[in-house]
């Protein structure tokens, strides 16, 4: 009841006209620099610090949460459309996103996606508003050892992009895990294979991974076979929207992927990019149209993800409103911007500053509600972007790639770094590697390791700590339910169905 | 609105797609110069909060009549520092943004620049560190923490920033005057504050170590202990010891401050240092400081010279001892 009081509070510093206003341009401001690949919410909102001097902390806050939310709904625009990640929380939302927008669905997987993102987004914004202290205390029981089992279990992912051929799949996988491994490591302060050269040592950004091997490669491809044989995108079949069957295959996958995202969002080492894997290994696994991942495009692999990248979003929301922890690059920056107010965000914000803090949660609402009438008659225009013919719109896509590219820290090193991962990106389709565990290796390898490394050092090298903390067991015991279950599954059902005339010795 | 102009300036400059990094604001008078501030570091860090906090004051005060601000981010500052020597050679008008941090990294990275290239104009402010453990610690004070590190240095975990950061030294330092050997300490890196601070509430490690500031709201709030702080003398409204008092001889503050170019000329380098300590005294800097929890130790021209020095030859020494270096 007191939490319905302080809301109802929060909607009435929200409901001005004035910071109305804020949370619009910052929606908009967001959409904008989510569908960029180089500009993502934190550096948008540091560039925004200065005007902390100016304005009330409630309209500034109001401001950064617009552009905080409104960058996740942006970033899979483009995943979807033109199979160039705009965030790294969209990369997987381009697996399928993208073969949907090729074969006619574009109207469809851009609605899932921006009425998933409302769905999770709203889910998670009520579990802040109602869970935040439940849920940040069994947060904080994640250690090394819990963090290291997750990402073994996110590991299993891998098997559901692994592609025809699972050496091939492999081998992208380990491509990845020295790719991710590029600079200095972070327990020793030693510099990997950086041959030298000062700009990577902060390592390679994984978006310009995944925009040179999806958008650069895909784009030469198409190029090298444009005359050979037959790709043609279909700009649209069907209606604009989803259509019946496909609200019908979307709604779990949305209810999912928010139950997967809010509570990893929550975890201080959590982050946007692990929840979107499992959750599409999850619709993978249950999906009743196995057939449509990996050729048509699933729906369910783009609204599963899309949902848990929003609901993720809002999780982070809670270490950081409840304990002044800032588990996110964004999160750490609208802290920075706390204290320019003179406020000190830490476990008693709540208390201290119930206005700011209800009017930014009230805001997170509005915003959700802005952004969804925002986006769903903006699909009518993005599709038409596929009406665009062949060459024009991948010399386009290599273009916004480019720039792209070169906003992220304006850095020539980082553009030879994409034109490099392009030409790889190239061969691999060429010789049918699969690219997605390229960026799954590239994000769990290095936290996987550095999770890994830190367990061992609390507890002085002894390993059994992975089996000794429960819900780390838990964890693992999943991992390896997920990864042998089926197989034994499969044997079992071979046995039953075969078995008897296949007795050896049985003439 | 009196920021609208401020703030379409800046949109426009997302808007256009990457060279976000500029941060102009128009001319307000004729006399007062522009200054140029390179930041060797992304928006959002300390030494971009010192940038445009130097950049905010100045204006406010009317010493400037606008900066414009120039981040290039990467490896402590090494990405940015060769740019800043090479580039930026002989701009009187410009000022870089650094600090400890950056003798660390160069050090560490083996870089190819180093400080003694540019022009020390003056060291504004420094963090000092604070020593925390969870709520439930059977440490009470810093003597019972080091005593378990004489024990073994192997049970007692301590978490803090990035390896080689000013955490990490800090803790080798401590170890060093308790003779305790650097190479077996038990050190947990996190990237950011955030990480770090809730291992520590989560009570997975023994220990931690970080700018005070990112403490202080959960020693108030009794979740974490507070055994000692870096700082040379007690200070106001913080209820623990210095080291030093405690018994471990170490102060440490993870300063920061400004840089000339290389190859002003001597009158650019006064003019400068003069800019810099007026606007150090003025009230609109001290407010600042005091919101942000950074204590004021100015110290201008050849003394922050002879500062920068010394700080390298002691950070090296313990980095080596750290195996870093």
């Amino acid at each position: 009841m007191d939490t319905l009081s302080h809301l109802a509070h929060g909607f009435a510093v929200a409901f001005t006209h004035t910071n109305l206003l804020w949370c619009l341009v910052g929606t908009t401001l967001g959409t904008a620099i989510g569908v960029l690949p180089g500009l993502g919410p934190a550096l948008t909102i540091a560039l925004l610090l200065p005007i902390t001097y100016q304005v009330a902390p409630e309209a500034s806050f109001i401001l950064f949460a617009g552009i905080y939310y409104g960058a996740m709904y942006g970033g899979s625009t483009t995943s979807i459309l033109l199979n160039t990640p705009g965030e790294s929380a969209t990369i997987v939302t381009a697996l399928e996103g993208n073969r949907m927008a090729r074969s006619g669905r574009g109207g469809a997987a851009l609605a899932t996606s921006a009425i998933g993102s409302f769905v999770a987004g709203t889910l998670g914004t009520l579990g802040v508003a109602f869970l935040a202290p439940t849920v940040v205390k069994y947060a904080l029981k994640f250690g090394p050892a819990e963090y290291f089992s997750l990402m073994v279990l996110a590991f299993i992912t891998v098997s559901a992009v692994l592609g025809s051929s699972s050496v091939r799949g492999l081998t992208s996988l380990f491509v990845g895990f020295v790719v991710g491994m590029i600079g200095v490591d972070l327990q020793t302060g030693q510099p990997r294979f950086t041959f030298g050269t000062a700009e990577l040592l902060d390592g390679v950004d994984v978006i310009i991974v995944a925009v040179g091997l999806f958008a650069v490669g895909e784009t030469l491809y198409m190029a090298s076979r444009r005359y050979a044989g037959k790709d043609e995108i279909v700009p649209l079949k069907g209606s604009l929207y989803m259509t019946a069957a496909e609200w019908a295959r979307s709604w779990k996958p949305w209810l999912r992927g928010a139950a997967i995202g809010f509570p990893i969002g929550a975890m201080p080492a959590g982050g946007a990019e692990i929840p979107t894997f499992l959750s599409y290994a999850i619709e993978k696994k249950l999906s009743r149209h196995k057939e449509e991942f990996g050729t048509v495009g699933a729906i369910e692999g783009v609204a599963g993800p899309e949902a848990a990248n929003n609901a993720s979003a809002a999780g982070v929301l809670v270490p950081m409103l409840t304990l002044g922890l800032p588990t996110s690059a964004t999160a750490a920056i609208m802290l920075s911007a706390f204290q320019s107010y003179g406020i000190n965000p830490g476990p008693l914000l709540l208390t201290t500053q119930a206005n700011l803090v209800w009017g930014l949660i009230a805001s997170l609402f509005i915003a959700n509600v802005i952004l969804v009438v925002l986006n769903l008659p903006l699909i009518g225009l993005w599709v038409r972007l596929l009406k665009i013919p062949a060459p024009q719109l991948y010399a386009g896509i290599l273009v916004f790639a480019t720039v792209g590219t070169y906003g992220i820290s304006q850095s020539p090193i980082d553009l030879a770094i994409l034109y490099l991962l392009g030409a790889a990106g190239f061969l691999m389709r060429r010789f049918d590697f699969p690219t997605a565990p390229v960026i799954i290796g590239m994000i769990l390898g290095p936290l996987a390791e550095t999770q890994f490394r830190r367990a061992m050092t609390i507890e002085n090298g002894d390993w059994t700590v992975f089996f000794r903390h429960p819900l780390s067991l838990t964890l693992l015991t999943l991992a390896f339910i997920g990864l042998v279950g089926p197989h034994i599954w499969a044997w079992i059902e071979h046995r039953r169905r075969r078995g008897p005339e296949h007795v050896p010795g049985d003439a | 609105m009196l920021n609208r102009r401020k703030f379409l300036t800046n949109t426009a400059a997302v808007g256009a797609a990457g060279f976000a990094a500029l941060h102009f604001t128009p001319a307000l008078a004729q006399d007062a110069p522009q200054i140029q501030i390179f930041v060797p570091a992304a928006p959002g860090g300390g030494w971009d909060q010192t940038a445009r906090t130097i950049d905010q004051v100045l204006r406010s005060e009317k010493l400037i009549s606008g900066s414009q601000i120039t981040n290039v981010g990467g490896a402590g500052g090494t990405v940015g520092l060769p740019q800043f020597v090479n580039q930026w050679k002989g701009k009187g008008n410009s000022l870089m943004v650094a600090g400890m941090v950056m003798v660390g990294a160069i050090i560490a990275n083996k870089a190819a620049n180093n400080l003694t290239e540019v022009t020390p104009i003056a060291r504004l402010t420094g963090e000092f560190e604070a020593l925390v453990v969870p709520a439930e610690s059977p440490f009470k004070t810093a003597g019972d923490f080091v005593a378990a590190l004489k024990a073994d240095p192997t049970k007692v975990p301590v978490a803090g920033g990035s390896a080689g950061g000013s955490d990490h030294i800090l803790f080798g330092l401590i170890a060093k005057t308790a003779g305790v050997p650097a190479a077996n300490l038990s050190y947990v890196p996190f990237a950011g504050g955030g990480e770090a601070l809730s291992a520590l509430l989560g009570n997975q490690v023994a220990a931690g170590i970080s700018g005070y500031g990112e403490f202080s709201e959960q020693i108030k709030a009794g979740a974490l202990r507070l055994l000692a702080i870096s700082a040379d003398k007690r200070q106001d409204g913080i209820d623990a010891p210095t080291l030093k008092e405690a018994g471990v001889d170490v102060e440490l503050f993870n300063w920061r401050g400004v840089f000339a170019p290389p190859g002003v000329s001597d009158d650019d380098k006064a003019a400068m240092i003069k800019l810099i300590e007026t606007m150090a005294k003025s009230d609109a800097w001290a407010t600042e400081c005091k919101n942000r929890n950074w204590t004021q130790i100015l110290l201008t021209g050849d003394d922050y010279a002879k500062f920068i020095t010394e700080d390298t030859a002691r950070i090296g020494a313990i980095l080596k001892d750290l195996g870093l270096a």
